[in-house]
């Protein structure tokens, strides 16, 4: 929000914005104001649906109370621990993979205007597909299970951690490393003390954030057969047993709960 | 002199123990999950086999004309659904978020309104939408209501956030004319937290743009539908179409959402 001052001749008048400013904030109205009226008049809705809606959702938790407590140790114990494990190790493998692009994207430290756009390009494309696309594409390729979600939670995040730790990077102090390099120390030895002191807590912060999300992520991949809670959570709802899929709902929510105490936990400890 | 010169120097970066023996556990760790999850060297490369032939079964990619519009018609979809959820999502966020900012609102209110939002964050918006199908029905609709609730649950938390950051003393000094509730809230919150308001909300068209190509997997309409159903028929081309249209539509949003927010800072 610049402050704009008019010219001398009025100056009393004073305005918040300058003139393109405003023209770009009202053109930004109107196409807002159009693009919503524009997807009301043409989306297809189907009103008959809407009819019995109450009903059918008071039947929704008519049929999931009282839990299948049951189905716990048969199915949802045993798919949780693996989502877990989908989660973490996808998100260290996101990190292995995305440490070097990262190095590669920041133009400080890579001063190569190919290398930095071609590490952004593979941020960039890693980004744009969703995790339960890549789920498909692993799935179709490697099958159903865990591997596929390992590697469709890897991929979806490199672009994100690689992205977040890249800025960090560039945004690091140019003091300490051309000390480091003044006393003849090597690459790796700048690296190591002179870049990596400097974006650690950065880098602590992007893969806790990560990894919080990716909790959540996981649940769902097993939707399209990638391992986790959520091929429970498939079959459950295929076989129309809603008791069930009350039961790892109220799973899930706790796990998302907890983990989001524990990374703002250790957030607060470490950073 | 002698005597300087005959004890060791310390070394100039001592070895922080904590710190590497929390590296061997992640490591161990890691090793301990990959043994469980049964991912082995061998999967991996039976794998590779397997993927080039579904990279051959893609290209080239199926430009026929009744495809194209099926995924036209998709893809115009699932734009709405993510014009119309970030629509109404962020004008339910603004009260929302305002409630469960502690500097404006008494405790037991924000207190509720926090955790109503913690409610709204933990579902994916997949999940979300399996009930809404079962709720309202399949359609554009679900996806619509599932989007509604993830973008209030990201938007007002972090406008919380936001309100709670402000300068006091621009309220205080609107509050000392004599100025009501609402009026304090329009001359002094809204102009100090408008700007970040458009942002994040710009910043969750960018997210409902992606997550609306996802919720037709469940049935809750837009360009989801078609993908999986050519996905369950081997129609692996049909599936390249989809996803050179998803991440050119993201890219372009990506883009387009920069720009704005450049308009407002």
């Amino acid at each position: 929000m610049k402050e704009t001052q008019a010219p001398p001749d009025q100056a009393r008048r004073w305005q918040r914005f300058s003139p393109a400013e405003r023209i770009a904030r009202s053109m930004l109205a109107i196409v807002t104001a159009v693009a919503v009226v524009w997807s009301i008049k043409t989306i297809d809705i189907i009103p008959e649906f809407l009819y019995d809606a109450p009903e059918q959702t008071a039947d929704l938790f008519k049929r999931m109370w009282p839990f299948d407590w049951g189905f716990y140790p048969k199915a949802v114990h045993d798919a949780l621990i693996e989502t877990f494990h989908i989660a973490t190790l996808g998100t260290m493998l996101a990190i292995v993979l995305a440490l070097p692009l990262s190095f590669l994207a920041a133009r400080n430290f890579t001063k190569s205007p190919v290398l930095n756009f071609l590490a952004q390009f593979i941020f960039v494309s890693s980004r744009s597909v969703n995790s339960l696309i890549w789920a498909l594409l692993f799935v179709a390729i490697f099958g159903p299970g865990a591997l596929s979600g390992v590697l469709s939670i890897a991929f979806r995040s490199i672009g994100f951690i690689g992205k977040l730790f890249g800025e960090a990077l560039e945004e690091a102090q140019r003091g300490p490393i051309e000390a480091l390099t003044a006393a003849g120390a090597p690459r790796s030895m700048i690296l190591a003390k002179g870049y990596w002191p400097q974006v650690e807590p950065a880098f602590w912060s992007v893969a806790l954030l990560r990894w919080d999300i990716n909790i959540r992520e996981s649940a769902v991949l097993g939707l399209v057969g990638a391992g986790g809670i959520g091929v429970a959570l498939d079959s459950a709802l295929n076989n129309l047993y809603w008791d069930q899929v009350g039961l790892i709902l109220a799973v899930i929510f706790l796990v998302v709960i907890a983990t989001e105490i524990v990374t703002s936990t250790i957030r607060k400890r470490i950073i | 002199m002698s005597l300087a010169a005959s004890r060791p120097r310390p070394p100039a970066f001592p070895v922080n123990w904590p710190a590497r023996l929390a590296w061997i556990g992640l490591a161990l760790y890691a090793l301990y999950a990959t043994s469980i999850l049964n991912l082995t060297w061998a999967r991996f490369v039976v794998g590779l086999d397997n993927g080039a032939k579904f990279l051959d079964r893609m290209f080239p990619p199926n430009m026929q004309a009744d495809k194209l519009e099926l995924i036209g018609s998709g893809m115009l979809e699932s734009i709405q659904i993510a014009v119309l959820a970030t629509f109404f999502g962020v004008l339910l966020s603004l009260p929302l978020g305002l409630m469960a900012a502690r500097n404006l609102a008494p405790g037991w209110l924000s207190w509720s309104a926090r955790g109503l939002i913690a409610v709204l964050r933990s579902f994916h918006p997949v999940i979300v939408s399996i009930l809404f199908v079962k709720a309202v029905g399949f359609g554009a609709l679900a996806g619509i209501l599932a989007l509604i609730v993830s973008s209030m649950g990201f938007v007002s938390k972090l406008f919380a956030e936001v309100v709670e950051e402000m300068n006091a003393k621009q309220v205080e000094a609107v509050r000392a004319t004599g100025a009501n509730f609402w009026n304090v809230l329009i001359f002094a919150v809204m102009p100090q937290v408008m700007a970040r308001f458009v942002g994040l909300s710009v910043y969750q068209l960018d997210s409902n743009l992606r997550n609306s190509t996802m919720v037709g997997i469940v049935g809750g309409g837009g360009i989801g539908a078609p993908l999986f159903t050519a996905y369950q028929r081997f129609d692996y081309d049909v599936v390249l179409t989809i996803l050179i249209c998803i991440i050119a539509l993201i890219m372009l949003a990506e883009v387009v959402s920069g720009r704005i927010r450049r308009i407002f800072q």
